[in-house]
């Protein structure tokens, strides 16, 4: 049995950062990209998180909880610009939010 | 690190690296979060993406304690599926789901972003099996018992001096205190 490396790590992070921007490149309900969104943040957080442990400092986990405090905020900004984009137009696909288009 | 305790961290280094789980632990955390992931981005009712996306960061904070960093992984179970995804599901609750499940899910330009979705795994691809030279295969064991210590040290500093991280760790708190603003002054009807 292989051992497990900070390369496994690397390439799971890689996978579900790849799902997330498909998400975020093809999805059409808004809610769905922000998820996707936040697939992405994780993994990055995951490759921050092997990085600390391969030079055995921990620099890489305080770097992750300050990209966890990023998430929260972009969700709960995101989220609010998404309630007050229903209120005044009642969709919440991203092909239809064209307000500043002219 | 000093060599006294570099070789006192080599000491404590194992030959392979599986001190807390065999990898078989590891391969069915990974493929329950991507498995999970693939269920976030094609799932037509959002309320069944959030709740894999649940499944993804509970698998993702199991591979956390597999590498040593548990107080992350808490934060991960607390902040992310405790209050992050409540606050999706509240949103999804206030948008009407019944409308969107039924219309088109994917936008008109899908085959674009998935071509250049592919490209980014191409290139993540070329690069990992280009670069896999310059991952070390040994990992270094952190001290698990001393990792939140060790964490707040460095955010709020030790034996009186301020730590590495705390002026950011008070930017971080100002950020989270526009976002609140932000969030509450535009779900406001009136101002």
């Amino acid at each position: 049995m292989v051992p497990i490396t900070t390369f496994h790590y690397l390439v799971v992070a890689a996978a579900l950062f790849v799902l997330g921007v498909i998400g975020v490149l093809t999805r059409r309900n808004v809610v769905i990209v922000l998820m996707s969104i936040e697939l992405i943040l994780n993994a990055v957080n995951l490759n921050l998180v092997a990085f600390s442990r391969m030079w055995g400092n921990l620099h890489g986990q305080v770097f992750a909880i300050f990209v966890t405090v990023d998430a929260a905020a972009e969700a709960a900004v995101g989220l609010g610009i998404l309630i007050a984009f229903f209120r005044n137009k009642e969709t919440i696909n991203v092909d239809e939010i064209d307000l500043l288009k002219w | 690190m000093n060599p006294a305790m570099n070789s006192a961290v080599t000491s404590t280094m194992n030959a392979g690296m599986a001190p807390i789980a065999t990898p078989w632990f590891f391969y069915a955390l990974a493929g329950l979060a991507v498995a999970s992931g693939v269920a976030v981005i094609t799932r037509r009712n959002a309320v069944h993406a959030a709740l894999a996306l649940i499944v993804t960061l509970l698998s993702v904070a199991g591979l956390y304690l597999m590498l040593y960093a548990p107080f992350v992984a808490g934060v991960q179970i607390i902040v992310y599926a405790g209050g992050i995804m409540v606050l999706f599901l509240f949103v999804i609750m206030l948008v009407n789901i019944e409308r969107s499940s039924k219309e088109r899910q994917f936008n008109r330009m899908w085959p674009v972003g998935l071509a250049a979705a592919c490209a980014l795994m191409a290139l993540f691809v070329s690069a990992f099996t280009k670069g896999r030279t310059l991952f070390p295969d040994r990992m270094i064991s952190l001290p698990e018992s001393s990792n939140t210590q060790q964490i707040a040290g460095m955010l709020y500093g030790e034996a009186g001096r301020m730590g590495q991280y705390t002026f950011a760790f008070e930017i971080a708190s100002l950020l989270l205190l526009v976002a609140i603003l932000g969030a509450v002054i535009m779900t406001k009807k009136k101002i």
